[in-house]
């Protein structure tokens, strides 16, 4: 099996390609938000996902949310928010109000934000076989990226979805960098995609920015894996454009030149171009632009306003069957410590 | 090896013999099996996996037979990757199953330390409860039979030490069955302890959990007094169990009538009780094959001596292996706690 170079996918019918848009646009205007928050000293500290929308909204928007399960990592707002998870939630976890967000990850279908790179691929497969096992015929989506590539767990995860056959769908978002670290550096060979043939899957690079590229491969993936054909790696490549974090400096280790030309070849304004080719009026697209906007204010406040966790649930969620122990503990604690 | 259930509606085979009162005589490994067979009939939601678990019903043959009779989806055989065995575990749990993986030894453990550590430990605090990890990771641990690198060891500190982990270790074929069903029934994950070196030994397996009369839910947390006495309190888990109880032989002969406490859970600790003996005997010691330095004696010793400071007449002494890493067959008897010094431990405490 070779790793296939996607060719450019044809356009996406105009209603999908619209509510594509929507979704990309008020990802970026919320991650916008999140980073200004961020610099108010609102948030601690903030991952931006600009740049990735097409990669992300293109292969959530593929999933069928009735019995699909997707595994994030902690870049994935526009993931998030393609399928419809709670975004004052989700940004929870970034104003450090709870670490793993403050959504239901069982009604979202979507994993709680998880900061263990590359830790939640395997948590994606066993899904996966357990839907197999069940007789159901839900797929999972596990996301991760080009640093992720180099974990074990990664590569475990492959392999035991390669020998189980477990319909589970390998998402990398190839965006270049991890942290500091180039592809050069951290990919031998070259392509992540190409690593599928030695786990016997199909592995496909497509351009993360063309969202319709990202879609229609991952739906292809998804198919695959859902008529028993196994797992499947897409890799879609495209740019971290904003540092690591906001704690983080890009001049220390990358050429301006190279985030300005991954700036020109942006997947909203890309998306947008496109569908005023297509046909969609300046006054359509402002709409949805007025209301991306208006939604994305709306997160703002909710996350602003989010009131601090109980002190309680320190200790609440430790144990489903609670121990005298920790009970002993929480009690000095409210003796001793809670305000 | 022949499987013999412990339940009722099973008929009793082979080398297993009935005793009287309903206990079915059996080696610990036996009862191990019998456990796993119970749990995989009564939920269909139960599975067992690891390394050569399936066709071959494990290396130590403890899961012999479970693959034949429930077959490739409920018993199978992974890939040699501890860290994919404990992730799809987690991935399992959260696709409403209750897994009951195997990692082969405990010195293969490590390299699941990460999925045990950051995920499966947390997964119900980091979702504030939405999902549970009802995982049972069933770990063939400890030393004493002359293994290679990496099968000896003892992980209970480092376990004991992850919030959100049970751990448990039996020491008797009984123990064995019931702890470990009662793993399988809770909703939390569970490191579960086997002492490889008394897979052999054979005792009675009670069909009820002696523990819980009446069908009650056995508590978790809650240890066992397997020989009473007023001299002195030995404490210990796994293995060291029955090399207490033959300390506690000779020191009879002299006279002296140690007691002897089955930790059985070393997460949570059943403190009330280590404090309900040390008050009757005044005098503790505990022992375990895991080195000295941060080892769950010390856990032991603090939590004797936060409840029971008054009553104890001498400081807790600890018998334990040595910081060093785990030795090869002939240092093993130099390394592991011997009945001597165990005798030498109870005597300084009883002349201090
Ligand atoms: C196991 C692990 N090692 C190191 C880190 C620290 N770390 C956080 S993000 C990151 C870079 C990850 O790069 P990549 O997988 O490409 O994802 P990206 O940040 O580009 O989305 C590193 C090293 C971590 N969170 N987890
Ligand atoms: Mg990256």
């Amino acid at each position: 099996m070779q790793a296939q170079e996607a060719r450019a996918a044809d356009p996406l019918p105009p209603a999908h390609a619209r509510s594509l848009y929507r979704a990309m646009l008020t990802a970026r205007l919320i991650d916008g938000e999140a980073i200004a928050l961020q610099r108010q000293g609102v948030l601690p500290a903030y991952v931006s996902a600009r740049g990735q929308e097409a990669a992300q909204a293109g292969s959530a928007a593929a999933l069928d949310i009735e019995r699909d399960f997707a595994f994030p990592t902690y870049r994935e707002i526009a993931a998030a928010l393609t399928l419809g998870v709670d975004m004052v939630g989700y940004l929870a976890s970034h104003r450090a109000l709870w670490h793993g967000g403050l959504y239901d990850p069982v009604a979202s279908r979507f994993g709680a934000v998880n900061a263990v790179v590359g830790g939640p691929v395997p948590h994606a497969v066993g899904w996966a076989m357990g839907e197999r096992l069940a007789g159901r015929t839900g797929c999972a989506l596990s996301y991760f990226g080009d640093g992720a590539s180099s974990e074990g767990d990664v590569h475990e995860a492959m392999n035991l979805a390669g020998v189980m056959r477990a319909p589970v769908v390998f998402l990398c978002q190839n965006n270049r960098w991890a942290l500091s670290v180039p592809n050069e550096r951290q990919v031998a060979g070259g392509s992540i995609a190409a690593r599928a043939a030695g786990y016997g899957m199909p592995g496909v690079a497509v351009d993360g920015n063309d969202v319709a590229a990202v879609y229609r491969a991952t739906r292809q993936a998804l198919e695959h894996a859902r008529s028993g054909g196994g797992p499947s790696l897409v890799e879609a490549r495209t740019y971290r454009i904003e540092p690591h974090s906001t704690s983080d400096d890009t001049s220390r280790y990358r050429d301006p030149d190279e985030e300005r030309q991954w700036r020109e070849r942006d997947p909203v304004a890309r998306l947008r171009a496109e569908l005023g080719e297509a046909g969609h009026t300046d006054d359509t697209l402002a709409r949805v632009e007025r209301e991306a906007r208006e939604s994305a204010e709306r997160v703002r406040d909710g996350i602003c306003a989010r009131p601090e966790p109980d002190g309680d649930d320190l200790f609440r969620y430790v144990y489903a069957e609670p121990t005298d122990e920790l009970a002993r503990q929480w009690r000095a604690w409210r003796e001793e410590a809670a305000p | 090896m022949t499987v013999t259930p412990v339940n009722a509606e099973c008929a009793s085979t082979g080398s297993a013999h009935e005793e009287p009162g309903g206990a079915v005589e059996m080696s610990m490994r036996e009862a191990i099996n019998s456990a796993l067979h119970t749990a995989l009939r009564e939920d269909p939601r139960t599975l067992v996996f690891g390394e050569d678990v399936g066709r071959l019903g494990g290396v130590f043959r403890v899961t012999d037979g479970l693959w034949h009779t429930f077959g490739e989806d409920r018993v199978f055989d992974t890939p040699i990757s501890e860290s994919a065995i404990i992730g799809a575990a987690v991935g399992l749990a959260m696709n409403g199953f209750r897994p009951i993986p195997e990692l082969q030894f405990d010195g293969f453990a490590y390299p699941a330390v990460d999925q045990i550590v950051n995920q499966l430990a947390r997964m119900h605090y980091r979702t504030r409860g939405a999902v549970t990890m009802p995982v049972t990771v069933r770990l063939p641990s400890f030393g004493g039979i002359r293994a290679p690198e990496h099968h000896g060891e003892s992980l209970e500190a480092l376990f004991a030490h992850v919030p959100g982990l049970t751990v448990v270790a039996p020491s008797t074929p009984h123990d064995a069955h019931h702890l470990l069903l009662r793993s399988v029934r809770t909703d939390d994950p569970v490191i579960y302890l086997e002492p490889k070196a008394r897979y052999w030994d054979r005792g009675p397996v009670g069909r009820r959990n002696d523990e819980a009369p009446g069908g009650t839910v056995e508590p978790i947390g809650a240890s066992r007094v397997v020989r009473a006495g007023r001299h002195a309190t030995l404490i210990a888990w796994g293995a060291m169990v029955r090399r207490c109880l033959q300390v506690a032989d000779l020191a009879a002969e002299d006279g002296v009538e140690l007691e002897v406490i089955d930790l059985r859970w070393l997460k949570p600790i059943d403190a009330d009780g280590l404090a309900a003996s040390v008050a009757r005997t005044r005098r503790a010691v505990v022992v375990h094959e895991a080195p000295l330095t941060a080892g769950l004696g010390a856990e032991v010793a603090a939590l004797v001596t936060e409840r029971a400071f008054r009553d104890l007449a001498a400081p807790v002494q600890r018998v334990t292996g040595y910081d060093v890493p785990y030795p090869a067959g002939p240092l093993e008897p130099r390394y592991l706690p011997t009945n001597d010094r165990v005798l030498l431990a109870v005597q300084r405490t009883l002349e201090y």
